[in-house]
């Protein structure tokens, strides 16, 4: 029999990276990147005990550790890991885009859906969205530069600033209910990815992702939800 | 049963092809789609036109030649292979559009008819054991687990047809690639080339030119067979094994 070896000539560039690798990079920065999530999502419930708690707590995540270890140590550790991790899952993401567009150049003129999610389609713009997001949230809780807040704001101030304009609350609302879903799909994904999930666990692994998704971006949510209909200010 | 029919007709991998529109009457709700193709052929070659190339063999579901896109699901959406889908999933009256598999992995050889040899390289990769030939051994010397041996039967059971490629947003092979690998991998037989197994044909289906998988679940949604995703994930865990046993694939 013969061996043609067309295949191997028609796609050099793509195929150096193991696909399953990207899909690992991929699983385990989002791991990382959920892990962090839980944490801050739990950290910003302090501005429900007041202004000068949040502000208090803000503060701490800068001095702690001191004497024993200089200014801003874990916060500094926490930026580099999560940076790492967001270049990581998105050269895996858009990799692995890159191959599936060069899989298959002619599309169908018919195609109807059998089991997908609207989360499992929505992950590469939804993604892309989420890291607008996560630039813009930066710019105006951690930098303050597109905060409405006067200069030497507090956080607290920023918070109150920018979930009393509704636009920006709306943002806020819509980015974060894409990346619910994006974790809906990803933690089931990353399971599989990880060689974790079997037709017994399915159920399961389906259901904890969800309940884990709902409650963290319910979370999340009930901060700016809450000085937006004038409960917390 | 009347039928608006809408075809890819593509002379050969050189040109462009297209959506040309038949109209069939007087179908049988009993024959299967196969068998209605063959209808059309021959009033095609009465008139003078040329036939609509299609793939098929067996035409009993078991040899995965068949599969052709239709309205869209691979294999129509049934659970079954299009030589076993029968006019009676249809309504009189229906439009159904016909198009073959869509990956640069397959290419279009003529009309429905695509070349899934890409399919046989993964297999060449690693889709074997190597047993000494000679008298079949004793059946008892090798106990398999009732559990494992029915669930490498169910990943066995894998036609090769193309469909989890075809129905792929991705356009990716890892449930095939994954029905092999763990019908392999479940069976004692196929514990001394485990780790090579995985690495060499998850190297050769990039190679190819398939798509990665995202997990989306459309390949088991719509393969003939019912091949779960579990398999995916015993792929990925036997190759995050082989690759921390530091295995290479073959060059
Ligand atoms: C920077 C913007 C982001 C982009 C472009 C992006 C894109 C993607 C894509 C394309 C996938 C694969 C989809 C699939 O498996 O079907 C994915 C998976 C995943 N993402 Fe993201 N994502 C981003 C941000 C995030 C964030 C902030 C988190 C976590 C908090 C996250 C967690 C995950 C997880 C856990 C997975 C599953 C990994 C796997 O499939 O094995 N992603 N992401
Ligand atoms: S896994 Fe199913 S859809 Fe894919 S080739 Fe095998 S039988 Fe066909
Ligand atoms: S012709 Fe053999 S499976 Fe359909």
């Amino acid at each position: 029999m013969t061996v043609t070896t067309s295949g191997q000539r028609r796609t050099p560039k793509v195929a150096k990276t193991n696909s399953v690798v990207k899909k690992v990079v991929m699983a385990v920065s989002g791991i990382i990147m959920i892990l962090y999530l839980i944490a801050h999502m739990i950290g910003n419930l302090h501005a429900f005990q007041g202004a000068q708690a949040y502000n208090d707590y803000a503060t701490w995540l800068r001095t702690f550790g001191e004497p024993a270890l200089p200014k801003r140590t874990i916060l500094t550790v926490i930026e580099v890991v999560l940076t790492v991790s967001v270049l990581a899952h998105m050269w895996a993401a858009f990799s692995l885009w890159y191959q599936a567009k060069r899989a298959r150049p002619v599309g169908y003129v018919t195609k109807k859906a059998m089991a997908q999610s609207y989360a499992s389609r929505t992950m590469r713009w939804g993604g892309v969205i989420i890291l607008a997001f996560i630039v813009y949230h930066l710019l105006d809780m951690t930098t303050g530069t597109v905060n409405l807040a006067a200069d030497k704001s507090e956080p607290f101030d920023r918070l109150v600033a920018s979930f009393t304009n509704p636009w920006v609350t709306a943002f806020y609302v819509i980015a974060l209910v894409l990346l619910g879903m994006h974790l809906r799909h990803g933690i089931w994904s990353a399971t599989q990815t990880l060689g974790q999930s079997n037709r017994r666990r399915e159920r399961t692994v389906n259901a904890a992702a969800t309940s884990l998704s709902v409650l963290l971006i319910a979370g999340f949510l009930v901060v700016p939800l809450a000085i937006a209909i004038g409960a917390l200010r | 049963m009347r039928l608006t029919l809408r075809i890819w007709r593509q002379k050969d991998p050189s040109v462009k092809g297209t959506m040309v529109t038949y109209k069939l009457d007087d179908i049988s709700p009993d024959m299967s789609f196969l068998e209605m193709l063959d209808v059309l052929n021959e009033r095609l070659i009465m008139d003078g036109d040329d036939p609509v190339a299609f793939d098929h063999d067996c035409r009993e579901g078991i040899c995965g030649m068949c599969g052709v896109m239709i309205n869209g699901k691979a294999h129509g959406g049934e659970h079954t292979t299009t030589c076993q889908l029968h006019m009676r999933s249809f309504k009189d009256g229906d439009t159904i559009d016909v198009e073959p598999w869509r990956a640069s992995p397959f290419p279009v050889i003529k009309d429905l008819a695509v070349d899934r040899r890409a399919f046989d390289r993964i297999i060449q990769a690693g889709g074997y054991i190597s047993v000494p030939t000679g008298t079949a051994p004793e059946a008892h010397s090798t106990p398999v687990p009732k559990k494992d041996s029915d669930a490498a039967f169910d990943a066995a059971t894998c036609i090769g047809c193309g469909a989890c490629v075809a129905a792929c947003p991705n356009a990716s092979s890892m449930l095939f690639t994954a029905a092999k690998v763990t019908h392999l991998g479940l069976l004692p037989q196929g514990q001394p080339e485990r780790y090579d197994r995985v690495v060499n044909m998850v190297t050769q289906q990039d190679l190819e030119g398939f798509g990665g998988c995202t997990n989306i679940g459309e390949c088991s949604a719509s393969c003939p067979k019912g091949i779960s995703m579990e398999t995916i994930s015993r792929l990925n865990h036997d190759l995050l094994g082989a690759l921390r046993a530091g295995v290479k694939p073959k060059s």
